[in-house]
């Protein structure tokens, strides 16, 4: 069956607690998970009490500070913190987010960061996303053509059809999608999730591209496509404003284009 | 304990090229039992007043029988493929899983058999 609770090693327990500095007066809760893997111990979610006057506006920000500041052991992945790297995804306050374009103001209480859910975690908030990006090399995502580029210029696509491809050439395969998606909790291994599908269909709306057939071939099977039953969390939780469902259900009209309609 | 590669156990064995018959016919029926239900509750309501004697004939009559049976098929087909979308969704037992599916639509292919016969039966006066 489907795992509902945490095995015993995995059950989180109450960590350290850091003050705030002397003399602070904008005084900001952060709850960090925290997991150590040459620890053997369980994991632990820490507090921080950070002064928000000396700390900048998104959550990255404050997870930085903490880094910087009261604990250099704590680990996280982040590189552009501007939003476009898909680096940060984290679970912050229930909700899969870009910890760099997640403003702290937004949060009312203590802030709460946990890796992205039902993946192993690395370490702390670094989730392993191996198999992820496994699945996105399994769908070719570049463009696959039998015709040859003319001699003197790449392949040509008219202004109306690259506009198809506005909302899904944005998404940065951050994973927040596919983590908030229980489909892709219970059946991951194989389920291709909502953010390598809304790749798929990119390849698959690109004008240029001339194997959408194999494509298709490729992705109906009950479980790397039908897995998806349009609950929408990708579609909720999306911090680029994606709507990765919508993807899903074009690759699925596709499919029933081709042999029904 | 495996040494295969990320890639070789994210493509696994391949599509099934196969999926997209189970999702339409889910939809198909679906959209089928819309009037069909609301159809028969109808004639329930209606026929909850009557005798014995007139709810047989009135089920009995040629399109009332077959719309019934219309509904018992599309009603338990849709129950069977539902259940197994449940199955594949929770149970990663696969042995487990293949079990619950087969059971599920020999379940349903008979309670779909006894309601079907049991339509054609008042139908040809048995």
């Amino acid at each position: 069956m489907a795992e509902f609770t945490l095995p015993k090693n995995s059950v989180v327990q109450e960590g350290i607690t850091y003050p705030a500095p002397e003399g602070a007066t904008n005084v900001q809760e952060v709850h960090v998970y925290r997991w150590d893997p040459d620890s053997g111990e369980n994991p632990r979610v820490d507090i921080y009490n950070l002064d928000l006057d000396t700390c900048g506006p998104m959550v990255l920000d404050a997870i930085i500070k903490i880094k910087n500041e009261v604990d250099s052991t704590l680990t996280f992945r982040r590189s552009c913190r501007e939003g476009i790297c898909g680096s940060c995804s984290m679970n912050i306050n229930g909700k899969n987010t870009l910890a760099c374009t997640k403003d702290i103001g937004d949060i009312d209480g203590p802030i709460k960061i946990y890796p992205l859910p039902h993946l192993p975690v690395v370490k702390d908030v670094v989730p392993d996303l191996t198999h992820f990006y496994a699945q996105y090399t399994s769908i070719k995502p570049w463009i696959q053509t039998d015709t040859p580029p003319p001699s003197d210029r790449e392949h040509l696509q008219s202004k109306e059809d690259r506009s198809k491809l506005d909302g899904l050439y944005e998404c940065i395969l951050c994973a927040c999608c596919s983590t908030s998606c229980p489909s892709y909790w219970w059946n991951g291994d194989r389920y291709l999730g909502p953010a390598i599908l809304l790749q798929a269909y990119r390849w698959l709306a690109d004008s240029r591209d001339e194997n959408a057939g194999e494509r298709l071939d490729e992705l109906e099977d009950p479980f790397k496509l039908y897995r998806c039953h349009t609950i929408m969390n990708c579609t909720e939780t999306c911090p680029k404003g994606l709507n990765p469902a919508k993807a899903i259900a074009e690759i699925k009209k596709l499919l029933v284009e081709r042999k029904i309609a | 304990m495996s040494l295969k590669s990320p890639l070789g156990q994210a493509k696994g064995l391949g599509s099934a090229k196969d999926g997209l018959h189970h999702w339409w016919a889910q939809r198909v029926t679906a959209i089928a039992l819309i009037p069909l239900t609301i159809w028969f509750a109808f004639k329930v309501a209606i026929l909850s007043m009557s005798d014995y004697q007139t709810v047989l004939e009135s089920i009995g009559s040629p399109w009332s029988a077959a719309l019934i049976v219309s509904l018992v098929v599309a009603a338990f087909y849709h129950a069977a493929l539902g259940m197994q979308v449940i199955f594949e969704d929770y149970i990663s037992h696969k042995a487990a899983r293949i079990i619950a599916i087969m059971s599920t639509n020999l379940l349903m292919f008979l309670l779909g058999a006894a309601a079907v016969i049991a339509v054609v039966r008042i139908a040809l006066g048995g």
